[in-house]
């Protein structure tokens, strides 16, 4: 099995091999560990898109807007991913955004989990059917487990979620009431003896 | 009093840190300190007349277990190397996590001297090899084997029956990552777990020569004196591998440095220093004179640098006699002001090193910020604007910027790796090819460039709008903001000057390794020692913390 350090080294000598600069090479080296650790098949991902590169030419993405495009051609994955990082918190105000033919998208994805903890919000990805709930970059969930992910993505969407609760105020009050059975009920003698002040504080 | 800690554009310069020496804070100290009660275990000896075989040693806590897996082969002389080209060593070593099972023995006996082509497991936490110094090793075979203890002037001058010539940890060649390990608070220190291989890898030597001196003669062999065990360490050789690490850890370096620089702070702002420890201090740089005059080396370098540092310890001591007294208050804040006016960088260090020596106190709290989470800091806040940048560059960069890297000697040199052994490489750029694969080491250099290019643009560009168009620079960009909050987390120097000593940045890490005597053999390369003097692993209980100046 090879180690995280050494999937981390590679990748980021590969990527500066394959045309990167340094800086950039750094972030997919990070990057790729990420999809690894969260299971994902990122080196194989890697590996393909870089021999697909040297005969194909992807397109750069500058500025992030709501919605991404081209006419002909497809996205690098490498070059939105860093963007992606560097403008997240602009993107935010977007609320939502997408990207039409992008390559290799599963390399984009450890780039989203970053930014997810970036901005401490959860982000909801999809790339055509497969979909992916990005956690404050702790973790990925999918429903995409164990299938090949496949090499293009026609249409990407990311949503910012809401920090919200993802449980009713039923079943809050619930469990809360439940919770409420290891409190003791105070008596006078206990709320003047047990907490610090005293019953009236108007001195 | 609130004494300022030292300027990092003085202290991290190379030279500077090229004159570091171990002290409390080392590396190797604080690992004895760490594991001095636990229950160390001779668990396998099963080596063969000629002392070829397996051994394992263990540290044991409550339930936590480490095991040192030693293979002792046989080689022939003419492929003894301490080069990294080398591919066989007198021994190989593993230090595996738990009590190995028969299979890890047997699996690890397949890879483990196979050292960087072999595969290990993330059951295994660090890798080493070592090589006979034969001059002595045999020497001291034959002299036990004889009934006779070995010559001490013969050990004295080289200080160790065995040399490592690398020592891996965190996730090289399949061990285990440090995110598996990182929350122990036993290896809450940087290279804890390489430094018990070391440690242990020392014992085996002693265990493997007796062994050896014993089959060789039964009748009249003797055991190597302990006396005599105690004042060998290990060597290690050294080369230009372990630069690039200081540089591609710049939150770690910054936290070895700080920690070092607080203590001296600390120390400085001592009122009243206490009888029993002005006394510690002032035994502490008496004795290690004997380090200094034991110091053997060939290199003409390393040589002036020995003999400056022994004039001006010697004038330190005069001065410490003769014209001080601790009477005053602040004292150490007065010597290391007479220090820095009247003594040069070596003997500065040198001195700042032993100051430590009575104030476990201060140090030991410091020994635990030493490490670094490291990912925490690699994101580029990169909302803030073009103005902060330049502003951070003018006001930790300011000796850098003054750089002028239009001329040869100032880019003469550069950073690559070795397709044949994927080891870190310098040549001169103007004469070698290659230099089109440089690695980003030329941060000085790089810095500059990205502080030219600010010039031309607004202050409140965002950094997300420049790095669009300036990605060539991002790893500079990630370091400024790094600086930012770690004063300590760059060499204020230029790494691809035609003056460039890469020892320096050897030396300074191993200085945190905790190793004495630095022998350059070129200025690429050198010798050190390690454990020289240190107490032996059933002595742990209850050592002299000062061993090093008793050696």
């Amino acid at each position: 099995m090879k180690s995280l350090s050494e999937i981390e080294t590679t990748a980021k000598r590969a990527s500066r091999a394959a045309g990167y600069s340094w800086g950039i090479a750094e972030e997919v080296g990070k990057s790729i560990r990420l999809s690894e650790l969260f299971g994902f098949p990122g080196i194989k991902h890697l590996n393909q898109y870089y021999q697909n590169k040297k005969k194909k030419n992807f397109e750069t993405i500058k500025l992030i807007n709501k919605i991404n495009k081209l006419n002909s051609s497809t996205f690098c994955p490498i070059i939105l991913g860093v963007n992606f990082i560097d403008q997240v918190k602009k993107i935010e105000t977007l609320k939502k955004c997408s990207v039409e033919n992008l390559s290799y998208p599963l390399l984009l994805l450890p780039f989203l989990s970053r930014g997810s903890e970036i901005i401490g919000k959860k982000l909801l990805v999809s790339f055509d059917d497969s979909k992916f709930l990005l956690n404050f970059n702790l973790s990925i969930l999918s429903n995409f487990w164990n299938k090949e992910i496949p090499i293009l993505a026609n249409q990407v969407e990311i949503s910012f979620l809401n920090n919200e609760d993802n449980f009713t105020d039923h079943d809050w009050k619930n469990l809360y009431k439940l919770a409420e059975n290891t409190f003791v009920e105070e008596t006078d003698s206990l709320k003047e003896g047990a907490a610090g002040s005293g019953l009236t504080d108007n001195d | 009093m609130n004494v300022e800690l030292r300027d990092p554009n003085i202290i991290m310069k190379l030279s500077r840190l090229g004159s570091f020496h171990q002290s409390r804070l080392s590396f190797l100290r604080s690992f004895l300190c760490e594991f001095k009660d636990w229950q160390y275990n001779r668990d396998l000896f099963d080596l063969d007349q000629e002392g070829y075989g397996t051994v394992v040693y263990s540290f044991k806590k409550k339930n936590r277990v480490y095991s040192l897996i030693c293979y002792a082969n046989k080689i022939n002389d003419d492929e003894r190397s301490d080069r990294v080209i080398a591919t066989k060593w007198d021994a190989a070593f593993t230090l595996h996590d738990g009590v190995p099972l028969k299979e890890d023995i047997e699996r690890l006996r397949n890879e483990v001297p196979k050292q960087e082509v072999g595969r290990v497991s993330y059951k295994e936490l660090t890798l080493s090899r070592a090589n006979k110094s034969v001059r002595v090793f045999d020497h001291v075979v034959e002299s036990l084997s004889n009934g006779k203890q070995p010559n001490l002037n013969l050990l004295e001058k080289v200080g160790y029956l065995y040399r490592t010539t690398a020592v891996y940890g965190s996730g090289k060649f399949g061990l285990a990552d440090r995110f598996r390990i990182k929350n122990r608070k036993e290896i809450n220190g940087p290279f804890r777990l390489e430094m018990m291989l070391v440690y242990l890898v020392r014992q085996f030597t002693f265990d493997q020569v007796n062994h050896i001196a014993k089959n060789k003669n039964p009748d009249s062999a003797v055991k190597l004196d302990l006396k005599i065990c105690r004042n060998l360490g290990i060597g290690n050789s050294t080369g230009l591998g372990m630069a690039p690490f200081i540089i591609n850890h710049p939150t770690l370096l910054n936290n070895w440095i700080l920690s070092r620089e607080v203590a001296l702070k600390k120390i400085r702002e001592i009122k009243i220093v206490k009888t029993q420890d002005r006394d510690l201090f002032k035994d502490c740089v008496k004795n290690s004179l004997k380090n200094i005059t034991s110091w053997n080396t060939e290199s003409e370098y390393q040589l002036k640098k020995i003999k400056l540092l022994l004039n001006d310890i010697k004038k330190f001591i005069n001065f410490l006699e003769n014209e001080f007294t601790f009477e005053k208050d602040y004292p150490f804040n007065e010597i290391y002001l007479w220090l820095e006016k009247k003594t040069c960088e070596e003997c500065i260090e040198y001195i700042v090193s032993i100051m430590m020596e009575p104030f476990g106190e201060i140090i030991q709290p410091l020994v635990r910020q030493m490490s670094s989470e490291e990912e925490k800091y690699f994101n580029i806040p990169t909302e803030r604007e073009v103005g902060d940048l330049k502003k951070i560059l003018e006001n930790k960069y300011s000796n850098i910027l003054k750089i002028d890297f239009k001329t040869e000697e100032s880019t003469q040199k550069f950073w690559f790796i070795s397709k044949n052994k994927e080891e870190p490489r310098l040549a001169n750029r103007f004469e070698e090819n290659g230099a089109d694969l440089e690695q980003p080491l030329a941060i000085a250099r790089d810095i500059k460039r990205l502080y030219e290019r600010l010039l031309t643009l607004k202050s409140n560009l965002r950094i997300n709008q420049f790095l669009i168009d300036n990605n060539d620079l991002r790893h500079v960009v990630r370091r400024a903001f790094i600086i930012e909050k770690f004063p300590y987390s760059e060499i204020q120097d230029n790494t691809i000057g035609e003056n460039l000593v890469p020892i320096d940045m050897l030396r300074l890490k191993l200085s945190f390794f905790g190793a004495l005597k630095f022998d350059p053999r070129s200025d690429k390369w050198l010798r050190i020692c390690m454990f020289q003097g240190a107490p032996l692993p059933n002595e742990l209980k209850d050592y002299d913390e000062q061993w090093v100046y008793k050696t």
